[in-house]
C-alpha cells in the first residue's frame, strides 16, 4: 500500500514540480508586466504544492528523503509527471494552453482529493484547490481571449491546441496504482474525471472559437515512468545541477 | 499601429469593515482582466479582501486651480468639530 | 542607485529673482514639503526630469529581473527557488508601480518601453554584469538591493506624490530582498570550502559595480543641484556611497569575507571608512553599452516585447469584440 501511495504522491508532486519549473522560465520574459507577475504567482503556487506532495511522499516512503531530495536527486526514470507538463513553453499561447489543459484536470482531481480517506492528502488538496480554482479561471480566460482575439492569436491558439491535445489523454490513464488508490478511498479513478473535463474543455474552447481535435490519440509514459520525452532530461540537468555538483552542501 | 491596454485604477479593501483605498494602477484589456491583474499585482502579500477597478479615464477629479472655492469655505466652519465646544469635565463623557 | 546621472535642465538652480511667480509658488510648496500632484502646475523641467528619473528607475527594475531570473531554474532547493521567484516577481511589480507613477506625468508605458528598447533611455549599470554562480544571487540581494534601498528609503520623501507613494510601497516590499541575499551569503560563507570560495568570488566581482550604482561624484553637477532643489533627489551620490560602505563593511566581516579594497580603513575623524573609488572608466564603458551583458539584456527585453505583441493585440481585440457584442445586445 505505501509503495502505491508513494507512487501516487510522486505523480501529484512531479506534475507540480515540472510545470512550476516550466512556468518559472517565463519570469522576466512575458509579453506584458501584468502577465509576468501573474505567471510567477502560478509558478509559486505550483512550487508550494510540490513541497507538500513530495514532502508527504518522502514521509510515506519512510527512508528519510525530503521533498528536496526527491526533487533534486532522482533521475528521469524515477519522475512520474505527465508528458504534458514537461513539453517546452513554446510561445505564450502554447504556455497558456498547456496551463489551461492541466489546470482543468488539476481542479477536478484536487476537488475529489479533498474527500480523500487519507487525511494528509485531503489537507493538501484543500489548500491547493483554492489556488488552482484561480489558475483555471485565469488560464481559461486567457485561452478564450486569445482564441477569440485577433486572426493571428486565433491561429496560434488553434496550433497550440492541436499540438497539446494528444498529451491530454495521459491525465486520465488508469493503472494498478490508481486502482489501489480507488480501493483505499484515497483518490478517484482518473477515468472518472474525464466527462467533467470534456465538458469544461467544450465550454472554454467554444467561447474561444477553437476546434478540439477529433482524434483522441494519447501520448503516454510519463506518469508511469516508462518513457518520458527528451525534454525532461534537460529540465533536470538545469534544475539539479547545483545539488549534483556539490553533493552534501547546504544552501 | 499603437494598441496600449487601457489604464485602470485599483482600489482594495484591506480588511473587512474598512473602506476601499486607492493602491495604484495597472493596464488590462478589459474590466475582468483588470480585476485579475489587480489580484496578482496588488494582493501578493495578503493585502486585500475585496477589489474595485475603474478605468482611469472615467474618473472625474477636482482641478487644483479650484482648490480655493472648493475646499477653503469649509475651513471657517469650526463649529462642526466637537472640540469647538467647551463642556465642563463634571458633565462626564460626551 | 537605480537612476544614475539623470539629466535635469542643465541650467542650474534658479535664484528667487529669476523665478516666475508660478515657479516661486511651486518652489515654496516643495520647500514646505507639500507634495506635488500630477494635475498641479509644475515647471516643464521638473516634469521632464521626473519622467527621465522614474523611467530609468522603472527600466532598472525590469532589466534587473534578468540577472537574477537567470538562476530561478537552477536554484538549489525548492524553498530557494520560491524565494528567488517571489523576489524577481517583486521587481516586475516595482517596475509596474514606477511606470504608473511616470504615466501620471503624461507619458505612456509603451512610450517609455520603446525608449528603453531603442537605447534612448538607460537603466542602472549594475544589471550589465553577469550572475555566474549561486553566490552571485546572494551578492546581488545583499549588495545591489542594499545599495538600492540606500537610495530608495530617502526617495519616499520625494516631492512628487505618485513617485513618493510608489517608493513607499516598494520599500515596504523590498525589505525582504536584501535579507534573503544576506541569508544566502551566510549559508555559503559557513558552508563547504567551495561555497566559501564562491561567496568571496561573488563579493570580489560585485563590490565595485555596487559602488558604481550611486553614480560618479555629483558634488559639482548642475543637474543634481536642480534635482536636489526640487527634492527629486534627496542625497548626493557621495553621501549615499559613504553610507553604503559604512553599513556593508561590518556585514562582510561578519561573513568572514574580505572586501576587495586594500585602502579600506576606518577613519575615526570622519566617522566612516576611507575606501577606493571604483574604476570610473569602466563605468562609462558600461553605460555606453560596452558592459559584459548590455547586448544580452537589451536583446532579451526586445524579444519579450516583440514576441508579446500578438498577445497584447489579441487580448485587446477580444476585449473590443466583447464590448461591441454587449452594446449590440442592449
Amino acid at each position: 500500500m505505501s509503495a502505491d501511495l508513494f507512487e501516487f504522491l510522486c505523480r501529484m508532486g512531479d506534475n507540480c514540480l515540472i510545470l512550476g519549473h516550466r512556468v518559472s522560465e517565463w519570469c522576466g520574459h512575458a509579453p506584458v508586466l501584468e502577465e509576468d507577475i501573474a505567471l510567477a504567482n502560478t509558478a509559486l503556487d505550483l512550487i508550494g504544492q510540490t513541497q507538500l506532495w513530495l514532502g508527504l511522499a518522502g514521509e510515506v516512503e519512510g527512508k528519510g528523503r525530503s521533498a528536496d531530495d526527491l526533487a533534486f536527486l532522482r533521475d528521469a526514470w524515477d519522475f512520474r509527471n505527465v508528458l504534458l507538463v514537461e513539453l517546452p513553453n513554446g510561445d505564450f499561447g502554447q504556455t497558456l494552453m498547456r496551463q489551461f489543459l492541466f489546470d482543468a484536470w488539476q481542479e477536478l482531481m484536487l476537488s475529489a482529493l479533498t474527500q480523500s480517506s487519507e487525511p494528509r492528502v485531503a489537507e493538501i488538496a484543500q489548500k491547493a484547490v483554492k489556488e488552482v480554482a484561480y489558475h483555471v479561471e485565469r488560464s481559461g480566460d486567457t485561452v478564450i481571449g486569445l482564441g477569440d482575439g485577433s486572426a493571428e492569436s486565433h491561429a496560434r491558439m488553434q496550433a497550440a491546441l492541436d499540438l497539446l491535445y494528444p498529451y491530454v489523454g495521459e491525465l486520465f490513464e488508469s493503472d494498478a496504482v490508481d486502482q489501489a488508490m480507488v480501493k483505499a478511498g484515497i483518490a478517484p479513478d482518473p477515468e472518472s474525471l474525464r466527462a467533467a473535463y470534456d465538458a469544461k474543455l467544450a465550454q472554454v474552447m467554444g467561447e474561444a472559437t477553437l476546434t478540439l481535435p477529433d482524434d483522441r490519440f494519447a501520448h503516454k509514459g510519463g506518469r508511469t515512468g516508462r518513457m518520458h520525452t527528451e525534454h525532461l532530461g534537460h529540465i533536470l540537468t538545469e534544475m539539479q545541477w547545483l545539488q549534483r555538483a556539490y553533493p552534501g552542501a547546504s544552501w | 499601429m499603437k494598441h496600449e491596454w487601457p489604464l485602470w485604477e485599483v482600489f482594495i479593501r484591506g480588511q473587512h469593515g474598512l473602506s476601499h483605498r486607492h493602491v495604484g494602477s495597472l493596464h488590462a484589456p478589459d474590466a475582468e482582466m483588470a480585476v485579475k491583474n489587480a489580484r496578482d499585482v496588488y494582493t501578493r502579500r495578503n493585502e486585500g479582501v475585496s477589489i474595485w477597478v475603474v478605468e482611469a479615464r472615467h474618473i472625474t477629479a477636482t482641478s487644483p486651480s479650484d482648490k480655493g472655492p472648493m475646499f477653503e469655505p469649509s475651513e471657517s466652519k469650526v463649529y462642526r468639530h466637537p472640540t469647538f465646544f467647551d463642556i465642563p469635565d463634571d458633565v462626564g463623557a460626551m | 542607485m537605480y537612476a544614475q546621472m539623470v539629466k535635469s535642465t542643465g541650467e542650474g538652480v534658479k535664484s528667487r529673482e529669476e523665478m516666475s511667480p508660478e515657479e516661486a509658488v511651486f518652489q515654496d510648496r516643495i520647500d514646505a514639503d507639500v507634495k506635488i500632484e500630477p494635475k498641479d502646475w509644475m515647471p516643464e523641467g521638473y516634469r521632464k526630469t521626473l519622467i527621465r528619473q522614474i523611467g530609468q528607475h522603472a527600466h532598472s527594475e525590469i532589466v534587473g529581473q534578468l540577472p537574477e531570473g537567470n538562476w530561478i531554474t537552477r536554484a538549489p532547493t525548492l524553498e530557494r527557488k520560491a524565494i528567488l521567484l517571489a523576489k524577481v516577481q517583486d521587481e516586475a511589480g516595482h517596475g509596474l508601480y514606477l511606470y504608473c507613477a511616470a504615466e501620471t506625468l503624461g507619458v505612456t508605458r509603451d512610450d517609455l518601453t520603446e525608449q528603453l528598447l531603442s537605447g534612448k533611455m538607460k537603466y542602472s549599470s549594475i544589471f550589465n554584469y553577469p550572475t555566474l554562480t549561486w553566490a552571485d544571487i546572494g551578492a546581488v540581494g545583499w549588495l545591489v538591493d542594499g545599495a538600492a534601498i540606500m537610495n530608495q528609503v530617502p526617495l519616499q520623501r520625494t516631492s512628487f506624490g505618485p513617485y513618493s507613494r510608489a517608493m513607499i510601497r516598494i520599500c515596504k516590499e523590498e525589505s525582504f530582498h536584501q535579507r534573503q541575499g544576506y541569508d544566502i551569503m551566510m549559508k555559503m560563507a559557513k558552508g563547504t570550502e567551495a561555497q566559501k570560495r564562491m561567496a568571496q568570488d561573488a563579493l570580489n566581482r560585485f563590490w565595485y559595480p555596487s559602488l558604481m550604482m550611486f553614480g560618479p561624484s555629483d558634488k559639482d553637477s548642475v543637474h543634481s543641484a536642480q534635482s536636489l532643489a526640487w527634492k527629486i533627489k534627496i542625497d548626493t551620490n557621495d553621501e549615499l556611497r559613504q553610507k553604503f560602505v559604512d553599513q556593508t563593511v561590518p556585514q562582510a566581516e561578519y561573513l568572514g569575507l574580505t572586501v576587495p579594497d586594500e585602502n579600506l580603513k576606518w577613519n575615526e575623524e570622519k566617522g566612516g571608512y576611507d575606501f577606493s573609488e571604483p574604476d570610473w572608466a569602466e563605468f562609462f564603458d558600461v553605460v555606453k553599452g560596452n558592459g559584459p551583458c548590455n547586448k544580452d539584456r537589451l536583446e532579451a527585453r526586445i524579444k519579450a516585447w516583440d514576441e508579446g505583441a500578438w498577445v497584447r493585440d489579441g487580448l485587446l481585440a477580444h476585449a473590443e469584440k466583447r464590448a461591441a457584442r454587449k452594446v449590440a445586445a442592449e
